[in-house]
């Protein structure tokens, strides 16, 4: 069995020029981007003083997250979560290794805490209060394939709604001569079992690569040269209301997606 | 939850190679921690380093994955039949039904360091990696899980869970989910973090590293001591009737409170220890020992001495096993599963290394001698940076 089952219950979305899912499938049906949208995302759940300094990963992440809650209707602290992201925050690990590199005793604590894996999934807890599981998880381009399959396995598992996050950051430095990302880039989904509103998702492992001649959709289009772009055929099949979506899951292998109104 | 079985496990540390290495050295009290000799500029301190990584290059097969990581995680795959487990799995269920999860901190970051070190002009005239570094699988977390695939041939579902501390704890967890929602049959799981500078000079900056080796649950402990390792565990659909060693139960959670510090009265780690007891179906009581993370930083093992003592009854045998690895980070999960393995098929619990004076805090849970005894289940605590929490239960059936 290869097949597992969920209803989306609330989308979160942000791209350069689309800093909202609202504005996203707005785009997707005129192909207008909205033309004062901020550089990046301002974490409302931070601090003040800490929403400045806040690395673009937490920004996008807890922007995107708090978007699906409240699309969903749930309060965030009652959420377990998965993070996905292919490279984790960037400019951090651009910033840990040039300072490592030239005077490696002046490496900042905050940045160095900042650089795990799960910096957005702690700052999301610490922000919202939430005591459940929270994970980070990375497979390079089928990152957001693979962790959807831990979002509904967690579903199926104990029957409880999730919050699904996925983002990359833009590559600065050296490393983007090996690691290129573009632009920011942040999506999330509640999934819940069970009847309800929104759209059901059923997702099956299948042992082919993705082999459907797809029109590549305007979201992937648009934000192409961002490391999470391979989540993009799910978002650009959920704004135009279309019933599949391919995604990359690696090794040669797809993770496909059926979509149905619930 | 559906209990799973262990087929297969493994570990490898500043011990030594496999299994039989890390309980010779436990029952010897000999610790693996050495003065720091890694890199060019060791800070002082005392590291558990794996001997050998440096001289044993990956076969040529899988040389585009070259790095010390790894390396480590190659090595940590020989050992106590592992690769024929792997193999016999693959067989029995087809390479796409077996899942690969792995967990790591930093995984390879120490590849990129050496690229930022030694940086050439590009073909733009801004620097870029050298030739030989410029391989991007190495650069990026996935490197682990990745690696491990290709080494392995599996064709499951493949992920790197990156959680800080409790990564290779929390593969457990995920596997089982993996296994129990049907997605996979079994799933060989670990964990592999190796040294670098990251976490040397990060640590540093954090003021959690002792000039000396670490001391956990000591009134004077002060800080940790930095180690690598790479471990594996072969997971499948447990028989009815069949006996061997299983996981019962997992706990996950979250502080919700800071970065870099644990909760003050410790509630996520409680959380995910009564989770994980729920899970199994048992009470406090039952758990023969209890392997701690127990980093000795102040902190820490305050914080966590003082959750047990108000969950568990005091003949709990409890203790860290930090003073004979380090703290192997995002390896620690599945190091310290292998220590509560051992410890529920040979009877030998482990009691504290370094420690002389038990810090008040402590109750009589904490143990700073080995003890001998059989037991029927046994668990591991490993609590990661972002307040990220995961207990494991482990049963003989």
């Amino acid at each position: 069995m290869n097949t597992l089952v969920a209803r989306i219950e609330g989308i979160g979305f942000w791209s350069d020029g689309l800093p909202s899912w609202e504005a996203a499938r707005g785009f997707v049906a005129s192909g207008h981007v909205v033309d004062d949208a901020p550089a990046r995302p301002t974490p409302a759940l931070l601090a003040p003083n800490e929403r400045r300094r806040a690395p673009q990963s937490v920004a996008v992440a807890l922007d995107v997250a708090l978007a699906a809650c409240t699309a969903a209707g749930r309060e965030p602290s009652t959420l377990p979560s998965v993070f996905a992201s292919a490279h984790g925050d960037l400019a951090i690990t651009d910033y840990m290794c040039a300072t490592l590199a030239s005077a490696p005793r002046t490496i900042s604590p905050t940045r160095f805490h900042n650089s795990v894996h799960n910096a957005a999934a702690g700052y999301w807890t610490i922000g919202t209060g939430c005591l459940q599981p929270a994970t980070a998880v990375s497979a390079l381009h089928a990152t957001f394939a693979q962790a959807l399959l831990e979002a509904l396995s967690q579903v199926v598992a104990d029957g409880m709604p999730v919050l699904l996050v996925a983002y990359d950051t833009t590559a600065v430095g050296p490393l983007g001569t090996v690691s290129p990302s573009a632009g920011l880039l942040g999506g999330a989904l509640v999934l819940a079992t069970g009847d309800g509103p929104g759209m059901r998702l059923r997702a099956t492992l299948v042992d082919t690569a993705a082999t459907r001649d797809v029109h590549e959709g305007r979201l992937a289009r648009h934000a192409r040269g961002n490391a999470m772009a391979p989540m993009l055929p799910l978002f650009d099949a959920l704004a135009i209301g279309d019933d599949l979506a391919l995604l990359d899951a690696g090794d040669g292998r797809t993770l496909r997606v059926e979509l149905a109104d619930g | 939850m559906s209990p799973i079985a262990v087929r297969a496990y493994t570990a490898t540390t500043a011990l030594g190679a496999g299994r039989a290495a890390q309980a010779d050295a436990v029952r010897a009290r000999r610790s693996g921690l050495r003065r720091n000799d890694f890199g060019d500029e060791p800070l002082p301190t005392w590291i558990g380093r794996v001997e050998g990584v440096e001289t044993q290059p990956l076969p040529d097969a899988l040389s585009e994955w070259e790095c010390r990581n790894n390396r480590l995680a190659w090595m940590a795959l020989q050992p106590d039949g592992m690769l024929a487990a792997v193999e016999a799995a693959r067989l029995r269920h087809g390479s796409e039904r077996v899942a690969v999860v792995m967990g790591t901190s930093t995984s390879s970051i120490g590849a990129t360091e050496e690229a930022y070190a030694r940086l050439v002009p590009g073909a733009d005239g801004t620097p870029a990696f050298p030739a030989g570094l410029a391989r991007p699988d190495v650069h990026t977390p996935h490197s682990l899980g990745g690696f491990v695939q290709q080494a392995t041939g599996l064709r499951g579902p493949c992920i790197t869970v990156a959680t800080a501390c409790s990564s290779s704890a929390k593969v457990f967890a995920q596997a089982a989910r993996l296994i129990n929602s049907g997605l996979a049959d079994a799933a060989l799981v670990g964990g592999v973090d190796s040294l670098c500078g990251s976490v040397l000079f990060g640590f540093n900056a954090l003021g959690l590293v002792s000039t000396a080796p670490c001391r956990p649950f000591d009134s004077a402990r002060d800080g940790l001591s930095l180690g690598e390792a790479g471990g594996y565990a072969l997971l499948e659909r447990a028989t009815p009737g069949e006996p061997g060693l299983q996981l019962r139960g997992y706990g996950e959670s979250s502080d919700a409170h800071h970065m870099s510090a644990p909760h003050p009265e410790g509630l996520g780690a409680r959380l995910a220890m009564r989770d994980a007891m729920a899970r199994a179906g048992v009470a406090p009581a039952d758990i023969g020992y209890l392997n701690l993370h127990g980093t000795a930083t102040p902190a820490n093992d305050a914080v966590e001495a003082a959750a047990v003592a108000a969950l568990f009854p005091a003949s709990l045998h409890a203790s860290s096993t930090k003073g004979w690895t380090g703290h192997t980070l995002g390896a620690a999960g599945i190091v310290e599963s292998v220590f509560a393995l051992i410890a529920l098929e040979d009877g030998l619990l482990p009691g504290i290394l370094n420690s002389a004076q038990r810090d008040a805090v402590c109750g009589p849970q904490v143990r700073l001698d080995n003890a001998q005894g059989a037991i029927r289940l046994a668990m591991n605590n490993s609590f990661g940076f972002g307040g990220n929490n995961s207990s494991l239960v482990f049963g003989r059936a």
